[in-house]
C-alpha cells in the first residue's frame, strides 16, 4: 500500500515548506538549471521512443509481447475510426473527475468534521485506519453484486479511493494546528463559525491540497479497476477487451491515455495548489515563476 | 502609579490542572494570586520557568478560568475573552497566507464594523509602528522585528484598554530588542494604556515599568512587589543606565536567586 504511505507522508513535507525560510538561488546555476532539465528530459523521451521501436525486433520480441511504438500510433488511429475511442475516453475522463471532485468533497468534509469532534475522531479512528488500509479497489465487484452493471459501482469505487488520503491529511492538519492561532482569535472575541473559516480552512490548506493531489492520482485508478471489473465502456474496459482478444497495442494505448488522463488532474491539481499557496516562501531548488 | 481607578484585579485566584495520569492528584500551577493594576499602570511579572505566568496571562485574557478566586476587569468579572484587551505572546502569530495589513485587520474581523473602516483603522495603526511601506508584504518577507511590530500594531488596532504582553521580546536580537522596547514604550505610553508585561529578562522589566511583580514557583505565587520609580518610561534605553535601575536589577536578581540556581 504505498498509496497510503505517501497520504500519510505528504502533510509533513507541506508543514516543513511553511517554515522552511526562503534561500535565495545562487547565481547564474538556476538559469542553466531551468532550459537544461526540460530539455534534458525531452531528449530522453526521444531516446526511449527511439530504443521501444527498434529493439524488441533486433532482440526477436514478437509485436503481441511487446508492439512497436509505430503499431501504437496505427492502433490508436484504429480505435478512434472502429472502437468510438473518444466515447470511451470521455466516459473514463468524466468519471474520473466526478469520483475525485466527490470523494474529495467527502473527505475535506469528515476530515474537518472529525478534527473539530475529537471525541468522535477518537472513536472512529480505528475503523478509518483499517479502512484506510483495506485495498479500495477490491470492493469493486462486491458493488457491481450491489448496484448492477452501471456507472455505480465504479463510482463509489472511485470515492473510496480518494476519500482517505484527502480526510487522513485534513485531519492531520486539524491535529497539528496551532493551538495558540486559535486562542488568539478567541482571544479577540471571534465567533467559533468565523475561526474556522479565517484561521483553521486556511491553516489546512496546504495539507488539504497534498491529499487533493494524492487523490486526483488515485481517482484514475479507483475509475479503470471498475471498467476492468464490469462495463462496457472506458478505457478500462478496452483493456480488458484488449486482452481478450490478445491486442496488446489497443492495452497500450489504454494504458498511456489513462496515465494522460491522470497527469491532466494532477497538473490541474497543482495548478489550483500553487495560486491558493502563493503565500508560502518558495522553496530553495523549486523553478523560478513562469513571467 | 499613574492611574488612579483600578482596571485589573485578581483576587485570590488558583489555577489547578488534572492530574498527568488518571487517580494523580491535580497539578496547582497558580495559587494565592492577589494584585490590581491601575489605570495606564506598567506592570511586569518575573519569575522562573513554569512558575504559571502564562498561566496568569491566560486566565486575565479570559481564554481560561480559575479554579477558584476571581479576576475583574473594570471591575466586572472575567468570564470569557474580552474585546477590550490586547493579547500578544512571544510567536507573532500572524497569519502566513495575510499580507501584513490584512494581518493587522484580524482583530477588528471579530466585529461588526464596514471593511472601510477597518481597513482605515489598520492602516493608521501601521503608520503608528512604522510598518506602512510593509503593508502588502507576506510575514515570510519581513524580518522577525518588523513581524513583532506588525504584532502589536495588530493588536493595537483593536484599541484595547488593556494589553498583555507575553515575552513579546524574546525571540529577538540583543539591537533589535532594544529598539523594539523603545518603540512599545513609547506608543504604549502615547496611549495611555494599562499593560501586563510578562518577561525572562530582568533589566527588560526595570526599563520599561512602572512596578514589578516577583513570582516563586512550586506553585507559583507573587512573593514580592517592587516599585520602580523611575523617570522617562517611553525612554527604556535611558532608563536602564541610571544607577537605580541597576540596584534594582541587581535586588531582583538575588530576589529570584538566580545565583544558587543550576536549572534553567
Ligand atoms: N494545560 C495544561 N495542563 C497541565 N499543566 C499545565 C497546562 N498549562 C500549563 N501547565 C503547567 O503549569 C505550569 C505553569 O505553566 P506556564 O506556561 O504558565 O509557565 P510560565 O511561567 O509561563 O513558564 P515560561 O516562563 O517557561 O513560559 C507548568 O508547570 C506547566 O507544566
Ligand atoms: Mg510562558
Amino acid at each position: 500500500m504505498t498509496t497510503v504511505d505517501t497520504a500519510m507522508s505528504k502533510p509533513a513535507d507541506r508543514t516543513a515548506a511553511l517554515q522552511r525560510p526562503a534561500l535565495a538561488p545562487s547565481g547564474g546555476g538556476l538559469w542553466r538549471r531551468s532550459y537544461g532539465a526540460p530539455l534534458a528530459s525531452i531528449a530522453v523521451a526521444v531516446v526511449v521512443l527511439i530504443a521501444w521501436q527498434y529493439l524488441p525486433p533486433m532482440l526477436g520480441v514478437p509485436k503481441y509481447i511487446i508492439p512497436r511504438v509505430s503499431d501504437l500510433c496505427l492502433e490508436m488511429v484504429r480505435l478512434w475510426n472502429h472502437e468510438n475511442l473518444l466515447r470511451h475516453f470521455i466516459s473514463t475522463a468524466s468519471m474520473s473527475v466526478l469520483g475525485f471532485v466527490l470523494g474529495g468533497l467527502l473527505g475535506a468534509v469528515f476530515g474537518y468534521a472529525l478534527g473539530l469532534l475529537p471525541t468522535w475522531e477518537k472513536v472512529l479512528s480505528p475503523y478509518i485506519l483499517a479502512l484506510q488500509i483495506a485495498p479500495k479497489v477490491a470492493f469493486a465487484p462486491l458493488f457491481i453484486l450491489w448496484f448492477g452493471y452501471n456507472a455505480w459501482p465504479k463510482l463509489i469505487v472511485t470515492i473510496l479511493v480518494v476519500f482517505f488520503p484527502i480526510l487522513v491529511n485534513v485531519l492531520q492538519a486539524m491535529r497539528i494546528m496551532d493551538r495558540d492561532l486559535v486562542n488568539l482569535a478567541r482571544a479577540y472575541n471571534m465567533s467559533k463559525t468565523k475561526i474556522f473559516i479565517k484561521v483553521m480552512l486556511p491553516f489546512s490548506m496546504p495539507n488539504l491540497l497534498a491529499g487533493l493531489r494524492i487523490g486526483a492520482t488515485l481517482a484514475v485508478i479507483g475509475i479503470t479497476v471498475g471498467e476492468l471489473v464490469g462495463g462496457e465502456i472506458g478505457l478500462g474496459y478496452l483493456i480488458s477487451f484488449g486482452q481478450g482478444q490478445a491486442n496488446t497495442a489497443m492495452v497500450f494505448d489504454a494504458i498511456g491515455l489513462l496515465t494522460v488522463i491522470g497527469i491532466v488532474m494532477y497538473w490541474a491539481v497543482t495548478a489550483v495548489e500553487s495560486r491558493v499557496l502563493h503565500y508560502l516562501p518558495k522553496a530553495a531548488g523549486a523553478p523560478p515563476a513562469k513571467p | 502609579m499613574l492611574g488612579t481607578s483600578t482596571v485589573l484585579e485578581l483576587r485570590d485566584v488558583a489555577r489547578r490542572f488534572p492530574g498527568r495520569s488518571a487517580g494523580a492528584p491535580p497539578f496547582t500551577a497558580v495559587r494565592n494570586l492577589s494584585f490590581h493594576v491601575g489605570e495606564g499602570e506598567f506592570v511586569s511579572v518575573v519569575g522562573p520557568s513554569g512558575c504559571g505566568k502564562s498561566t496568569l496571562l491566560n486566565l486575565i485574557a479570559g481564554l481560561d478560568r480559575p479554579s477558584e478566586g476571581t479576576v475583574y476587569l473594570h471591575g466586572a468579572e472575567v468570564t470569557g475573552p474580552n474585546s477590550s484587551v490586547g493579547f500578544m505572546l512571544q510567536k507573532d502569530l500572524l497569519l502566513p497566507w495575510r499580507t501584513v495589513l490584512h494581518n493587522v485587520e484580524f482583530g477588528l474581523e471579530a466585529r461588526d464594523m464596514p471593511a472601510a473602516e477597518r481597513r482605515e483603522r489598520a492602516l493608521a495603526e501601521l503608520k503608528r509602528c512604522r510598518l506602512t511601506e510593509f503593508a502588502d508584504r507576506y510575514p515570510y518577507q519581513i524580518s522577525g522585528g518588523q513581524r513583532q511590530r506588525a504584532a502589536l500594531a495588530r493588536t493595537l488596532a483593536i484599541s484595547p484598554d488593556v494589553v498583555l504582553l507575553d515575552e513579546p521580546f524574546s525571540a529577538l536580537d540583543a539591537q533589535t530588542k532594544l529598539v523594539l522596547q523603545k518603540s512599545f514604550a513609547e506608543t504604549i505610553a502615547g496611549s495611555n494604556l494599562t499593560t501586563l508585561l510578562i518577561t525572562h529578562d530582568l533589566s527588560e522589566a526595570v526599563a520599561m515599568s512602572d512596578r514589578i511583580l516577583v513570582m516563586s514557583d512550586g506553585p507559583g505565587r507573587i512573593v514580592e512587589e517592587i516599585d520602580v520609580g523611575l523617570p522617562d518610561r517611553d525612554n527604556p534605553i535611558a532608563r536602564v543606565s541610571r544607577p537605580r535601575a541597576s540596584e534594582i536589577v541587581k535586588h531582583l536578581f538575588d530576589a529570584l536567586h538566580l545565583g544558587e540556581r543550576a536549572d534553567a
